[in-house]
């Protein structure tokens, strides 16, 4: 393989992203473990352990049956091959699919009986599990913002902050285990209504042995009263995580879900499969922004995460609002498609993306627009970087649908290629079933653009300027879309800003 | 079994029970090795099937069954068939069959023109480098069955050889007579280094048909072809230019559809060679139950090349555009310049526009870009047109054809472009 320090950089791309691009994957910051007593249901996969995870969550009978199903659709199907990705065969049999610390097995009250260690695993990734801490480089506000954050480590939720806080106005935020038990009609009535059990081959792996994740509900009228987040970390070796998330914001409401995700450095790949469902009623809106910084193997490609991720926002009623906003730089394979069904009159659905692909990574991940309601809106706008012997792929769909009149849609997706070993891939779906529906779809291919380069060198900036002002402008488009949260995190990571840069 | 096998099982059962009435024509060596290779090509990539990726727009079914809809035969009065003023070596095909006696001597300076009738039986042939190689070539990375079968079953055809710079065009004029007529030709053309040809088809070619392509452009060689698809509604059919390209070699290849209920135009395209260039563009006027697919496929192998793919389509009334263009530049070619844009002009809230617009880039010193865009005629411009005087349906037929302009722009000849201008005017005057 050829490092990047031996790849001929081209004139034009900047050394300062081709190290950051680099650093992201060659030092690889979380891929520390914890040591810890685990308990694991057997190897394997097949109904016993479907029932047996449904059992280890105290799930009520409809719920099993629901996973049953599942099961038997999933046995049916076949791994979708369309993705631009080189899968090798995975052994469902040679994974554990339920993996918890023997700590947590009497579920702890509140946060402070959690084993410390845990909680020292949070820590050190920088997350905020105790209620007074104000996220670093937050400052200005009075008195900081708060994020609530549920932590979900291998199969299980440890616990949810400033649950209280958001009790008083109205906000469910809890673990989708506990939501089970304390709201079973909220569950019932929305699990599998935006991403059915059988939607797809993962998504019905998902539905069988989906052992925890996030489940929240904002009541009509309420603005949520602070940021969300659940912030994934896959420990435990050859288990595979399988969350499911499930976020409501009835008629009004308003939130902002934040997402992260970090695993130890094996030499083993892993599997993770989750599944997102995003119901937005009348007027409401969702905003949900996710950093997966998964781990994406080593320079060889040894190891890593397959992340095979199903997440949809069903924006059901009229005016309803959703923004998708994800920087992917880990897992060895992605695939991933946050899409938005645009069903409601006058609904808008915003994608922005930043994909980063090195060494042996390979993505495949875009978003799809289904325009079904008049005056509908949407937009699209994703960045990828590919590097080393990388793949990225930008696959999008946008389908205006015979009713869905007067809708618009905008989409541009721009690559960035460094070095001659990697691929940008583009392949958009474009159906346009009206006439009044405006369609724009533009991609481009390239190293920094000439034109560009010229007119800043034309004011008397130097080469060097020149292309760090360029590249910084290549990614801000999505950066800028991020939570302040998030920003700071992307931003260290995909470092495209570069210092100093606006002369 | 599991889906993605029982549909290849289908789809091979279908190209067996497709075949089992059907023999190979009669020939001699090289010709037979084609064939033969090519009924085993078709057999084991099955027929299409409208669940393939590759037909998801557009159902191949009465393009692959033994049966097919009967077309009425149209009788154009209104207007000269396209080309009529260019002076030109024309060679006629009646539902897909020669017509010696409507045709000109085909002795022309600088062009080897030959059957494919005549040169079946012979041993030897420059064809035969060509004949079927190209085809299968177009087989990865996605499967065109339809051409496999054309290669296996084509008694029709012309081949041609340029060697200089061709004094006139070779027109290949189309005519119907018959309702039920399934048409298969297959033509083979090599333009030698540094030569140069004008290819010229048009008319409505049969009920249904199946038309192979087969082009080798040698290095600094030139093949313009420009092709018009003509008015019948009622005819379906498919036809596929392979094309490869040696270095400094030049294709650009136009194509106007008018109507038809069903046309799906493939190209494929190698630009081989260093530098070089191909253009692929076409424009489209459909009506009612029309459905028009375009899918282009380009690949770049060497520095340098330069493409650009332009497509422009006007629908109403029910009338569905398709679109499926790739640019795949391989990590040799460097430098390279690729642009691709389809358009869709929607006249009313009943036509469709499906697009799968692609890029696939392993060189990253490269300048590859698509845009595709659908809509209806933009209101602004309507208004400022009318502002001025201009009756809405004129100033409208002024916006549709600025719309088609740039496709237009991409045949060379100005007076060809001219024409086919006047036709899609007339066009709209018909169908306004």
């Amino acid at each position: 393989m050829v490092a990047l320090d031996e790849t001929q950089l081209r004139e034009g791309v900047d050394r300062e992203t081709v190290e950051t691009v680099q650093s992201m994957a060659g030092t690889y910051k979380h891929g520390w473990e914890t040591d810890i007593e685990m308990e694991f249901a057997p190897k394997g996969l097949n109904e016993d352990i479907v029932r047996l995870i449904s059992e280890k969550n105290k799930e009520p009978e409809w719920l099993l049956e629901w996973r049953l199903e599942a099961y038997r659709r999933w046995l049916t199907m076949e791994s979708p091959d369309w993705a631009m990705l080189k899968i090798p065969e995975i052994d469902y049999q040679e994974q554990y699919y339920y993996a918890k610390p023997k700590s947590m097995v009497e579920k702890p009250k509140s946060l402070d009986d959690v084993d410390p260690k845990l909680l020292e695993t949070y820590a050190k990734l920088g997350i905020p599990l105790k209620e007074q801490m104000i996220l670093a480089g937050v400052e200005g506000a009075d008195e900081g913002r708060k994020v609530a954050v549920d932590a979900v480590f291998d199969s299980v939720s440890l616990g949810t902050t400033f649950k209280d806080e958001l009790k008083k106005a109205g906000v469910i935020f809890c673990s989708i285990s506990e939501a089970v038990q304390d709201h079973p009609d909220l569950v019932k009535k929305y699990l599998g209504s935006v991403v059915p059990q059988n939607d797809n081959y993962f998504a019905a792996l998902n539905s069988a042995v989906f052992s925890d994740g996030s489940f929240v509900y904002i009541p009509a009228g309420v603005k949520c009263p602070m940021e969300l987040s659940t912030y994934f970390r896959i420990n435990a070796e050859n288990t595979g995580q399988f969350e499911r998330t499930l976020i409501v914001a009835e008629k009004g409401a308003s939130v902002s879900y934040l997402e992260g995700c970090t695993a130890p450095k094996r030499d083993t790949t892993q599997l993770h499969a989750a599944v997102v469902e995003i119901v937005i009623l009348e007027d409401a809106d969702v905003k949900y922004s996710t950093v997966q910084n998964w781990f994406p193997g080593d320079e060889n490609g040894k190891g890593g995460i397959y992340n095979f991720v199903t997440k949809r926002a069903d924006c059901r009623e009229d005016r309803a609002k959703v923004m998708w906003t994800q920087v992917e730089t880990g897992s060895a394979i992605t695939w991933k498609y946050p899409s938005c069904i645009l069903r409601g009159d006058d609904t808008q659905g915003e994608f922005y993306s930043i994909a980063i692909a090195n060494n042996w990574q390979q993505a495949d991940t875009g978003t799809k627009m289904v325009h079904l309601g008049k005056n509908s809106r949407s937009r699209i706008v994703s960045k990828g970087i590919s590097a080393g012997h990388a793949q990225n792929t930008y696959r999008g769909l946008v389908s205006m649908h015979p009713k869905a009149t007067n809708s618009r849609n905008y989409t541009q997706c721009d690559s960035l290629l460094i070095g001659d070993k990697c691929g940008a891939h583009t392949v958009p779906y474009i159906e346009v079933r009206n006439a009044s529906s405006r369609v724009e779809h533009e991609a481009t291919t390239s190293k920094v653009d000439d034109d560009q380069l010229f007119y800043c060198r034309q004011r008397g900036m130097d080469e060097e300027e020149a292309v760090a002002l360029v590249v910084n402008g290549f990614c801000k488009e999505v950066l800028q879309e991020l939570p302040m949260e998030f920003a700071m995190e992307a931003q260290a990571l995909v470092a495209i800003s570069l210092e100093g840069s606006v002369g | 079994m599991m889906p993605r096998a029982k549909l290849k099982a289908q789809k091979r059962d279908a190209a067996q029970a497709r075949l089992a009435a059907l023999s190979l024509p009669q020939g001699g060596g090289w010709v037979t090795r084609a064939r033969t290779a090519a009924r085993a090509r078709l057999l084991d990539m099955g027929l299409p099937v409208k669940r393939d990726e590759y037909w998801r727009y557009t159902d191949p079914r009465d393009l692959t069954s033994d049966q097919f809809a009967a077309a009425k035969v149209l009788k154009i009065t209104d207007e000269e068939p396209a080309f009529s003023a260019v002076d030109r070596v024309k060679l006629v095909f009646v539902d897909g069959v020669f017509d010696a006696l409507a045709s000109d001597d085909p002795a022309l300076a600088g062009v080897e023109i030959s059957l494919l009738l005549d040169v079946a039986n012979t041993d030897l042939h420059w064809a035969q480098d060509i004949y079927g190689k190209l085809e299968a070539r177009g087989q990865l990375p996605v499967e065109r069955p339809l051409a496999a079968f054309n290669t296996a079953f084509a008694q029709q055809g012309v081949l041609i050889r340029a060697t200089a710079k061709a004094a006139k065009p070779v027109a290949l004029v189309y005519l119907r007579s018959h309702e039920h007529a399934d048409a298969i030709m297959h033509h083979i053309v090599r333009v030698e280094q540094g030569a140069e040809l004008t290819l010229l088809e048009n008319g409505p070619v049969a009920a249904r048909f199946n038309q192979v392509i087969e082009a080798e452009i040698g290095a600094g060689g030139t093949l313009h072809h420009v092709r018009t698809q003509g008015r019948d509604h009622d005819r379906a059919g498919s036809a596929h230019l392979f094309a490869q390209l040696g270095q400094g070699a030049q294709l650009k290849s136009f194509t106007l559809t008018a109507n038809g209920r069903l046309v799906r135009n493939e190209a494929m395209i190698w630009l081989d060679g260093q530098g070089g260039s191909a253009h692929i563009a076409g424009a489209t006027v459909g009506d009612g139950a029309f459905h028009h697919d375009d899918t282009v496929f380009v690949t770049h192998g060497a520095q340098g090349g330069e493409s650009r793919q332009v497509f422009k389509k006007v629908l109403r009334n029910g009338a569905v555009g398709v679109f499926q263009g790739k640019i795949l530049v391989e990590q040799a070619a460097q430098q390279t310049d690729g642009y691709q844009i389809s358009q869709a002009l929607l006249l009313d809230e009943n036509a469709q526009f499906l697009a799968k617009p692609e890029l696939e880039i392993y060189a990253d010193d490269v300048k590859c870009s698509h845009g595709s865009t659908s809509g209806e005629i933009d209101p602004a411009q309507l208004f400022y047109l009318r502002a001025r005087g201009v009756p809405e349906a004129k100033a409208k037929m002024l916006l549709v054809l600025a719309f088609l302009a740039e496709a237009l722009d991409e045949i060379a000849d100005p007076d060809l472009a001219e024409d086919l201008r006047g036709r899609m005017e007339s066009w709209l005057q018909r169908h306004s």
